[in-house]
C-alpha cells in the first residue's frame, strides 16, 4: 500500500472526466466515482494503524540538499478530514449528477471538482510546509473555475474573482509565514516543525508567523472581516457550494489552525486574536443569516456564523476546547452539506431559492422536507441530534475561560445571542419554506426530485442522527485520534453523551432555544429595525477597491514608463548613482597599500590627449563627423595604454577592432543626419552633465581603490599551467582556447548571431540614400583613386601573410584567432574602400555567412573532438613533431579551435562591413543613372 | 600613474553617460562606445597595472595578471558586434520612422519662446 496513490488517485481522476463522457451521463459520473472511493478504501485500510495512535509517513526526495521532498503523512487529523474529503465528495459527485443540467458541461464540472478534491487531500495529508502551501493554492484556483462554472453569469465571474482575490491574498500571506516558520526551525518537515513548538514559541519573529498564517487561515475561512467572499461565492452550483463553501475547502482554514496547534497556540497573543475574531464573525453571521431571503444566502451566512464558533473554540486555549471544535467540524460538515443539497433540490424543482416566494413546500414534497428539517434542527442544536452534542461542549467551554478578565462573563452571554440567532434562522429555514401559507408565483410546480438525488442528503441526515444518539459509538474514536492529533498526544478526558445532568449549559441551551423561538417570533420587528441601516454590498466596495488600485496601478505605470529612453535611462543612472555612491560616502580610505608607479612624460601626454579627445568628443557631439574624430583618437589611445600596460594582446585587438568600428560608423553616418539641433534646455544639460559627472566620481574612485590594493588573483594557476597542460607560452591566448574555451565557444556563437542579426535588418533596408552633405555638397563622385587602388592591392598579400603570422604565433606570443580575424577583415575591407563592390564582387565568391557557419562548425567539431577519445568536452591535445627543412613544431587541437574563432570573425566582420557598404554603392549608381 | 589612469577611466564613463541620455541614436552610439573604452579599462585595472609584464612565459620577470586580458579582449569583439548592430538599428529606425531620435518620434514638447528664437536666429 503506498499513501502517495491517496493523493494521486483523485488527481489521475482529473482526466476520467475526459474520456468518459462519451459514454453518457450515468456512466461517466460511476467512473469518475470509482478513484475517489479507491482512495477512500486506502484511507480505511490505513485507519486500524491510526486508531492505535500511529502516524504514517511517506517520503520521495527531490533535491535532498536543500530540504525539498514530496512528503506525506497520516494521523489522526488528517484522517478525519479525509473520510470527510472523500466521503462528501463521492456524495457530491452523485448529486451532481442529478443536479448538472443537460446544458452544463458535465465533464468540466467533474474534472474541476476533482482537481479540487485532490488539493484538499494534498492540503490535509502534506507533511512538508511548502507542499502544504502549494495545495492550498491549488485549492483557490480549483475553487475559482468552479465558482465561475456559470461563466455566463455576471455574479458567477464576480463572485469567483473576489474569492480567488481574498483567498489567494491570504495565500500569499501564508506563504510569507510557513517560510518564516520554516526559518525559525530551520526545517520545512512537518514532523521536526510540530516537534519544535518550545522554539517557535520563543522566537522574536512568532507574533509575525501567527499572524501571517492566521490570516491565510482566516481568509480561507471566511472570518470577520474577511467573511464578505463566501455569500459571494454561493453563485457557484449547489453541488460546489456543499462541497466547498460548507463541508471542505471553509475548513481549510480551520484544518490549519487545527494541524498548527501545537505550535502556534497556547500564547495570549493567539487566545486574543483566534477567539475574538471567532466571536465576532460567530455573532455578526448569525446575525445577518436572519435577513437573508435567498435560502443559500442564509445557509451562507450560518456557515460563516458556525465557521466562527468553531475558529473561537480553537482559539481559547482549552484542550477540551479544541476537542469540541474537532467534533464540532465533523458535525457542521454534515448537517451544513446535507442543507446545501436540500436547498438545491428546492431550487430545482421548484425554480426559485427566495424565501418570500417558497411558502408552504410540506404539501409538495414531504419527503425532502422531512429530510430537510431533520438537517435544519441539528443546526439550531435541538437535542438527539448532532449539533447539540457539540453546541452544549461549546457552551461549557465559553464558561470556562477569562478571554476579557473580568468581562469574561460577557462571552458565554454573547454565546447564548448567537445561538439564539441559529435557532431563529433554523426556524425561519423550516417554517418559511416548508409551512406558511402557499407558495407565490413559483415558475415550477415543486415536486419530489427524482430516487437517487435524495440518497446523498439521506446518507448525511442519517450520520446527524446516528451522531446524535449515539455519539460514544459512532464517533467517539475518531474524535478521539484525531483530538490526539491536534493536542499533541494529550487528550484530555470527555465525555460524549446526550445526558450530563441538570448543568448551566443545558440551561444555555434551553435559553437559546426559547429566545431564538421569541426572535423568530417577533422577526417582523427585526425586519424593520434592520431596514433601517444602509447595507451597502460588498460587492460594490470590493470591485471599486479592485479599480481603484488598476487605476493607481496605471497611472504609476504610465509616469515611469512614458515612451522617453532618455527618462528610462536617466532614471537607470539615478538608481545606479545612489546604490553604488553610498555606500563608498561610508568608506573613509580610498587608497590601499599596493605601491603606485611613477608617472612619466610620454603618458601625460597621451592622458592629456585622451582627456582632450573626450572632452572634445562630448562638446562637438552635435558635428558628428568631428565627434567620429575625436573619438577614435580615445580609441587609439586605449589600445596604447594597453599596450603600455602589459597587454599585447589587447592592444593590437583594440588597435584592429577600432580601425573597424569606425568605418563602421562613418558608413552608418553616410545615412544618417550629420549634425543635429540642440533639443535640450540649458537645464536638462546641466543636469545629466551633473548625474554623469557624478558617476565618473564614482567609478574613477571605485578604479582607484581597485588599482591601489594588493592582487590577490587565481592566475597563478594559469600561468604555472599554460605551458604544461596547454601546450602554449602566451598565456592570454591559452586561457582563450584552451582554459577557458567554452566561454569562446559561446562568444563566437554570440558574434555569430549578431551579425546574421545585421545582415537581416541590412537586406529589408529602405533607406534613402542622401546625394548631398548637410551642407548642402554632392558627395564626390570620383569612384577609387588610383594611388589607393594599387597600394592598397600590393599591400593585400602582405597583410594577410602578417595575419597568418599572428595567427600562427598566437598561441605562444602575442596573437591568435581575434587579432588575426581582425587583420584579415581589414586587409579585404581596404579591397572593398579601394576598388569597390563591383571589383571584388566577382573575386569573391563565397558567401560571409558560410564562412561564420564554418568557423562555428570547427570550433564546435574541435570541441566534441575529445569526445572520441573518451575526454571532456574541449579537452585539448598538443604534441611536437619534427619535419627536415622545418625542424621541430608544435601541433595543438586548440590552434583548430582558434581557427574556428578566426574564421568567425571575418565572415562576421565582413558580413556586417560589406553589406553595409554595399547600400551605399547601390545608391550611388541610381544617382549616377538620375544625373 | 594610478592617479590618472583611474581619472581618464572615470572621464571616459561621464562622458559616455552624457552622450548616451542625448536623443538622437547615432550621439547614444559614441556615446555607448566612449563607455565601453571606459568598461574595457576598468575590467584590465582588476588585473592592476603592471609595466613591462606581458603575460607570455619567459618573457619577462614578473608577469601581469592574463585572466582581467582574456575576458576583456572577447569584451572588445563583443563590444565592437553590439556597436555594430545598434548603428544598423539605428539606420533601420531611420529608414522605417523618418527621423533618428531615439523613440522613434520626435516629442512633441513645449517650446519655450527664447528657444525658438535662437533657432530662428
Amino acid at each position: 500500500m503506498n499513501l502517495l496513490w491517496v493523493v494521486l488517485l483523485p488527481l489521475i481522476g482529473t482526466l476520467v472526466p475526459l474520456f468518459t463522457e462519451r459514454f453518457g451521463r450515468n456512466i461517466c459520473a460511476f467512473c469518475v466515482a470509482l478513484l475517489p472511493a479507491w482512495s477512500l478504501i486506502l484511507v480505511l485500510m490505513y485507519a486500524p494503524d491510526i486508531f492505535n495512535g500511529q502516524a504514517i509517513r511517506q517520503t520521495i526526495e527531490w533535491i535532498p540538499a536543500i530540504g525539498l521532498e514530496v512528503s506525506f503523512r497520516l494521523d489522526g487529523l488528517s484522517l478525519l478530514f479525509l473520510l470527510l474529503i472523500l466521503g462528501i465528495g463521492l456524495l457530491v459527485i452523485l448529486y451532481a449528477r442529478y443536479y448538472l443540467s443537460l446544458k452544463d458541461s458535465m465533464s468540466r464540472f467533474y474534472v474541476y471538482l476533482m482537481l479540487f478534491m485532490a488539493a484538499m487531500v494534498g492540503i490535509v495529508t502534506s507533511n512538508n510546509l511548502i507542499q502544504l502551501w502549494m495545495f492550498w493554492e491549488l485549492t483557490s484556483i480549483s475553487s475559482f473555475l468552479l465558482i465561475s462554472f456559470w461563466s455566463h453569469k455576471s455574479e458567477a465571474r464576480k463572485g469567483a474573482r473576489m474569492a480567488l482575490t481574498v483567498t489567494g491574498a491570504g495565500g500569499l500571506a501564508l506563504l510569507a509565514g510557513l517560510l518564516l516558520i520554516g526559518r525559525i526551525v530551520g526545517s520545512y518537515d512537518l514532523d521536526t516543525v510540530l516537534a519544535s513548538s518550545d522554539i517557535i514559541h520563543a522566537h522574536a519573529a512568532y507574533p509575525v508567523a501567527l499572524i501571517l498564517v492566521l490570516l491565510g487561515a482566516f481568509t480561507k475561512s471566511a472570518q470577520f472581516p474577511f467573511h464578505f467572499w463566501l455569500p459571494h461565492a454561493m453563485a457557484a452550483p449547489t453541488p460546489v457550494s456543499a462541497y466547498l463553501h460548507s463541508a471542505t475547502m471553509v475548513k481549510a482554514g480551520i484544518f490549519l489552525m487545527a494541524r498548527f496547534y501545537p505550535v502556534l497556540a497556547g500564547t495570549d497573543l493567539w487566545f486574543i486574536i483566534v477567539s475574538l475574531t471567532g466571536l465576532t464573525t460567530l455573532l455578526l453571521g448569525a446575525y445577518i443569516a436572519l435577513f437573508k431571503h435567498d435560502l443559500k444566502g442564509l445557509l451562507a451566512y450560518s456557515t460563516i456564523s458556525h465557521l466562527g464558533l468553531i475558529t473561537l473554540l480553537l482559539g481559547l486555549n482549552s484542550p477540551l476546547a479544541a476537542v469540541a471544535a474537532i467534533f464540532h467540524i465533523i458535525n457542521h460538515a454534515t448537517f451544513k452539506a446535507s442543507l446545501f443539497m436540500a436547498a438545491g433540490i428546492i431550487d430545482h424543482e421548484s425554480g426559485s431559492r427566495d424565501m418570500r416566494q417558497l411558502n408552504g413546500l410540506w404539501q409538495y414534497m414531504p419527503y425532502t422536507a422531512t429530510l430537510a428539517i431533520v438537517a435544519a434542527l441539528a443546526m439550531a442544536g435541538v437535542p438527539l441530534l448532532n449539533g447539540f452534542l457539540s453546541k452544549e461542549m461549546f457552551f461549557a467551554e465559553t464558561l470556562n475561560q477569562s478571554v476579557l478578565g473580568s468581562l469574561s462573563w460577557t462571552i458565554p452571554l454573547l454565546a447564548v445571542i448567537g445561538a439564539a440567532f441559529s435557532v431563529a434562522y433554523s426556524l425561519r429555514f423550516i417554517h418559511d419554506v416548508f409551512f406558511n401559507g402557499q407558495p407565490v408565483d413559483l415558475p415550477k410546480t415543486p415536486q419530489e426530485p427524482p430516487r437517487y438525488v435524495r440518497i446523498p442528503v439521506e446518507i448525511l441526515v442519517a450520520l446527524c442522527l446516528l451522531v446524535g444518539i449515539f455519539p460514544a459509538f459512532v464517533v467517539g474514536d475518531l474524535l478521539h485520534i484525531a483530538s490526539f492529533a491536534v493536542l499533541d498526544h494529550t487528550v484530555p478526558v470527555h465525555n460524549l453523551a446526550i445526558w450530563h445532568g441538570l448543568n448551566l449549559p443545558l440551561l444555555m441551551s434551553f435559553m437559546a432555544m426559547v429566545g431564538g423561538v421569541i426572535l423568530y417570533y417577533n422577526r417582523r420587528h427585526l425586519f424593520e429595525f434592520q431596514s433601517h441601516f444602509d447595507t451597502t454590498d460588498a460587492k460594490h466596495i470590493f470591485e471599486r477597491t479592485i479599480q481603484s488600485l488598476v487605476k493607481a496601478a496605471e497611472s504609476i505605470t504610465n509616469t515611469l514608463e512614458n515612451g522617453s529612453l532618455q527618462r528610462y535611462v536617466f532614471t537607470l543612472l539615478l538608481c545606479t548613482l545612489v546604490m553604488g555612491g553610498l555606500p563608498l560616502i561610508e568608506l573613509t580610505q580610498n587608497s590601499g597599500t599596493r605601491a603606485s608607479i611613477p608617472l612619466d612624460g610620454v603618458t601625460i601626454v597621451c592622458a592629456l590627449l585622451m582627456i582632450f579627445s573626450a572632452v572634445a568628443t562630448v562638446i562637438w557631439h552635435r558635428r558628428r563627423f568631428l565627434a567620429l574624430i575625436f573619438l577614435s583618437v580615445v580609441g587609439l589611445i586605449v589600445s596604447l595604454t594597453f599596450a603600455k600596460f602589459s597587454a599585447p594582446d589587447l592592444a593590437l585587438t583594440q588597435l584592429s577592432v577600432e580601425i573597424v568600428t569606425i568605418i563602421l560608423l562613418l558608413l552608418a553616418l553616410f545615412f544618417l543626419p550629420q549634425s543635429s539641433l540642440k533639443e535640450s534646455s540649458n537645464r536638462r544639460l546641466s543636469v545629466d552633465l551633473l548625474v554623469a559627472g557624478l558617476i565618473g566620481c564614482v567609478i574613477g574612485t571605485l578604479c582607484y581603490a581597485m588599482l591601489t590594493t594588493p592582487l590577490n588573483t587565481m592566475s597563478d594557476f594559469f600561468i604555472a599551467n599554460s605551458k604544461t597542460g596547454g601546450g602554449g607560452t602566451n598565456v592570454v591566448n591559452v586561457i582563450l582556447v584552451d582554459f577557458r574555451g567554452f566561454d569562446t565557444l559561446g562568444e563566437i556563437i554570440v558574434l555569430g548571431i549578431a551579425a546574421l542579426g545585421i545582415f537581416k535588418l541590412i537586406a529589408n533596408m529602405r533607406i534613402a540614400i542622401p546625394a548631398r552633405d548637410d551642407k548642402g555638397r554632392a558627395w564626390s563622385n570620383d569612384p577609387h583613386p588610383m594611388m589607393l587602388e594599387v597600394v592598397s592591392q600590393s599591400l593585400l598579400p602582405l597583410a594577410l601573410l602578417v595575419s597568418a603570422y599572428i595567427f600562427l604565433r598566437g598561441h605562444n606570443m602575442p596573437g591568435g584567432g581575434f587579432i588575426a580575424g581582425l587583420i584579415t577583415s581589414v586587409a579585404i575591407i581596404q579591397q572593398y574602400i579601394a576598388h569597390g563592390v563591383q571589383w571584388i564582387k566577382p573575386r569573391v565568391t563565397i558567401d560571409y555567412q558560410w564562412i561564420i557557419a564554418s568557423g562555428i562548425l570547427i570550433a564546435t567539431a574541435t570541441g566534441l573532438g575529445s569526445w572520441l577519445f573518451g575526454q571532456a568536452f574541449l579537452s585539448t591535445w598538443f604534441d611536437y613533431f619534427s619535419l627536415p627543412w622545418i625542424g621541430k613544431f608544435e601541433l595543438a587541437s586548440a590552434m583548430l579551435f582558434d581557427l574556428g574563432v578566426y574564421l568567425t570573425v571575418v565572415g562576421a566582420v565582413m558580413l556586417i562591413l560589406a553589406n553595409l557598404g554595399k547600400l551605399t554603392t547601390s545608391e550611388r549608381l541610381d544617382i549616377q543613372e538620375n544625373n | 600613474m594610478e592617479v590618472i589612469y583611474a581619472f581618464c577611466v572615470g572621464l571616459l564613463a561621464a562622458c559616455g553617460f552624457f552622450l548616451v541620455l542625448r536623443g538622437r541614436t547615432f550621439i547614444v552610439v559614441m556615446g555607448l562606445t566612449l563607455l565601453s573604452y571606459a568598461v574595457n579599462l576598468f575590467l584590465f585595472a582588476s588585473g592592476r597595472l603592471t609595466l613591462n609584464g606581458a603575460a607570455v612565459l619567459g618573457q619577462s620577470a614578473q608577469y601581469s595578471d592574463p585572466l582581467p586580458q582574456a575576458l576583456v579582449l572577447t569584451a572588445i569583439v563583443i563590444g565592437f558586434a553590439m556597436t555594430a548592430f545598434l548603428v544598423i538599428l539605428a539606420m533601420r529606425s531611420r529608414a522605417d520612422q523618418g527621423n533618428d531620435h531615439v523613440d522613434g518620434q520626435i516629442p512633441v514638447r513645449p517650446v519655450s519662446p527664447s528657444l525658438l528664437d535662437k533657432r530662428n536666429g
